[in-house]
């Protein structure tokens, strides 16, 4: 049987696989050989640590030995999406490492190991995942929390922005620390390690939904070592809790709720950068709920509001540290602010704004 | 941008708001025409310094809340249509309908886009040739120019996907129809700084004169309103009422006449019906016939339209001033900013809103 449409062959012919290096296909989701050279050539040499080496579905590791005897464990993760990947100060990867060592450092603890899984989209360029693996390793050792293990999966081209990293970590808290949302008390003070809004006004920036350039950077910051200094120079602190999402002001409504009493604080005394507080007088916004990602609220006894402050001054990341406010006992389960101009107003949880999505 | 930091100085606030204590001798009652104005006022609790004898009433310059319910169903029926891409100011998304509102269009999959500027929603007409863009042009004479000015780029780009679903209103007519009606309590005005910025106050003078109240341009920030107030009171306990101007930084009597000419030029007035008010005659500004290719109202027929407002919602009392948010029985129970029964509850100028976030009842704190 002949067809006179079929083609010409010129004889069998197989062709060599294009090699995908310089942008990520759908293969290097595969589990197979492209999984494996990805792993090999930008996770491996990054995040290189003796218990990411046993090169196992799981990373076995010893507590430290203090941890084996006293205290317990703190577990958390927490996903990373943001768009644009890349922003002043920081970036994706900046942000999935720092994000899950503040969330373990929030219960006191002392984070000890981090896990990292990404969902990558098809045709990212691979000299960006390496960008952002590098800014995780730069975080990672900044805060002395190793990545120690992994996983990676890719999906079709648009059913994911470029990037989605989930972190996972592990920490110690050790025994008789009580730190917690639930443990405010009237008559605690309350802190801020700096200044507010940073991070959600430099993603809008670097969004070009501004229609102007704001002149800031993202706070995105592994906090565990300000609070280890915070907590050895004021033990008694019982709440730490970092505003992200919904900023400042749904923070101390959650902790409010959950600690059954009034948060007051005074607007003159909180921290913000002016460029922030310019962006947000154009845009509508109210500073108090943008997100930050390297400022932690402390709550602690009147005492040691003076030691706590002085060890944050100390460092960089707690330069700008302030008292803002107080815990009384009533009106329970309200946070209320007095203004700039001494009247006095309900700080609600973020409810209806137009905020577009931060992280 | 630090220049904003110092009209927020309390000491100053607390000095201006001492002399209104010290010249006010009888009960006043004041309303802030501008819903901007109103959460300004709640957001710095300036409310809370004043003498008991001055009463704040709020207004109808809340954008949102007083487009007709007719008109948001139109645009809901124009924003479900397969072929359109729906643009609004973000404040708009929330608002009920008669059924439902553009966040549960664009759940259905409805192409409903949140723009900054009625520029971006050109510039989207332009990338996407195979829709037909439509932009929600709602506002005061404060966003009439940049909804004008869209209008007319996308005539000289020669655009034949663009339109505007609009619902201009204006100032002046609200005014009448407030200071006219027989329940009215109004006695003094805070003339809203922004409408001011681009329509200067020459409209102003007959309405002082006609029903003898004092109107003082006012601006946004806690000194600037405080101010107003000193003027307004001023002029009550002297019984005088002629238009001042407590916002020059900003404002001069003739505005901005650039814009001026190209609203003109775009816009031609109409009688508007204003949500919980009912139809103000010459209220409003549609499309001058020259432009009417690009009213949406022409270019889709969404047919006919039945509206049901809640039973609930008191909006058209509280936007004439007549009752506080407070006041209403739903307020903060069936009415919350994430379920509103009406507009007031919902937009960023809305009256309700500004209660709910700022001033609960006293009985809940």
């Amino acid at each position: 049987m002949t067809d006179s449409t079929l083609p010409i062959l010129e004889g069998a012919a197989c062709p060599v696989p294009m090699r995908h290096d310089d942008q990520i296909v759908m293969g290097h989701g595969s589990g197979g050989r492209m999984t494996q050279e990805l792993i090999e050539r930008v996770f491996a040499p990054a995040f290189a640590n003796p218990i990411l080496a046993q090169s196992n579905d799981f990373a076995a590791f010893l507590l430290p030995l203090e941890a084996q005897l006293h205290g317990s464990l703190a577990i958390s993760t927490d996903s990373h999406i943001v768009s644009p990947l890349f922003f002043a100060g920081g970036d994706i990867g900046r942000l999935a490492v720092c994000g899950t060592v503040n969330d373990v450092s929030m219960s006191g603890a002392q984070p000890l190991y981090l896990t990292a899984g990404f969902i990558i989209e098809e045709g990212l360029p691979v000299e960006m995942l390496e960008r952002i693996v590098t800014s995780m390793q730069a975080a990672a050792l900044e805060a002395g929390v190793p990545i120690v293990a992994g996983d990676t999966k890719v999906v079709e081209r648009g059913k994911a922005d470029g990037v989605f990293i989930n972190t996972a970590g592990i920490g110690w808290i050790p025994a008789g620390r009580q730190i917690g949302g639930a443990l405010a008390r009237p008559g605690d003070a309350v802190l801020i390690s700096g200044a507010i809004g940073d991070h959600g006004i430099a993603v809008l920036s670097a969004r070009g939904e501004l229609g102007f350039d704001a002149a800031v950077t993202s706070d995105v910051a592994p906090l565990n070592a300000l609070i280890g200094a915070v907590l050895q120079a004021a033990p008694g602190v019982r709440v730490l809790r970092d505003p992200t999402r919904g900023g400042l002001a749904t923070t101390l409504n959650e902790i409010a709720q959950q600690s059954n009493v009034c948060i007051e604080i005074t607007e003159a005394t909180i921290p913000i950068h002016t460029p922030v507080q310019a962006a947000c007088d154009m845009l509508g916004f109210d500073p108090l709920y943008v997100a930050n990602e390297g400022k932690v609220i402390v709550i602690l006894p009147p005492d040691q509001v003076d030691a706590a402050l002085a060890a944050m001054h100390r460092l960089p990341y707690g330069a700008e540290a302030a008292a803002i406010g107080v815990v009384k006992p009533s009106p329970a389960r309200r946070v209320l602010m007095k203004t700039f101009i001494g009247g006095t107003r309900v700080l609600d949880v973020l409810a209806g704004e137009m905020l577009p999505r931060i992280c | 941008m630090e220049y904003a930091q110092a009209f927020r100085d309390g000491d100053l606030v607390q000095r201006v708001v001492g002399e209104i204590r010290r010249i006010v001798t009888r009960d006043w009652v004041i309303m802030e025409i501008c819903g901007g104005q109103t959460h300004a006022i709640l957001h710095s609790g300036l409310d809370q310094l004043l003498p008991p004898q001055i009463e704040l009433v709020h207004g109808p310059g809340c954008p949102v809340c007083v487009t007709s319910l007719e008109l948001i169903d139109k645009g809901l029926a124009i924003a479900a249509r397969p072929d359109v891409i729906f643009c609004s100011f973000g404040d708009m998304l929330r608002v009920p309908g008669s059924n439902q509102d553009l966040f549960s269009i664009k759940a259905a999959g409805g192409q409903v886009r949140v723009v900054y500027s009625p520029l971006d929603a050109v510039k989207i007409a332009r990338q996407n040739p195979d829709k037909q863009v439509v932009f929600f042009a709602i506002g005061f004479e404060t966003t009439a120019p940049a909804n004008a000015a869209s209008l007319l780029q996308a005539k000289a780009l020669g655009l034949k996907n663009f339109s505007l679903l609009v619902s201009h209103v204006c100032v002046p007519p609200a005014m009448h129809a407030i200071l006219g009606a027989p329940d009215n309590r109004v006695q003094g005005f805070l003339a809203a700084g922004h409408v001011c910025a681009v329509m200067g106050y020459w409209e102003y003078p007959p309405i002082a004169e006609q029903y003898g109240v004092p109107i003082v341009v006012t601006g946004f920030e806690p000194l600037d309103l405080a101010q107003g107030i000193l003027m307004t009171v001023r002029q009550l306990e002297a019984g005088t009422h002629t238009v001042e101007n407590a916002y020059p930084r900003i404002v001069t009597r003739e505005g901005n006449q650039a814009a001026q000419a190209m609203l003109k030029r775009v816009f031609r007035p109409v009688d508007r019906n204003w949500r919980g008010v009912g139809t103000i005659p010459l209220s409003g500004w549609g499309l001058q016939p020259e432009f009417a290719e690009f009213d949406a109202e022409n270019r889709f027929d969404v047919g006919h339209i039945q509206t049901r407002e809640s039973p609930l919602c008191i909006a058209g009392e509280i936007l004439r001033g007549l009752k506080k948010p407070d006041n209403c029985p739903a307020f903060s129970t069936l009415c919350t900013p994430a379920n509103p029964l009406g507009a007031p509850m919902v937009s960023s100028e809305g009256a309700c809103s500004a209660y709910f976030r700022y001033h609960r009842p006293q009985d809940t704190l």
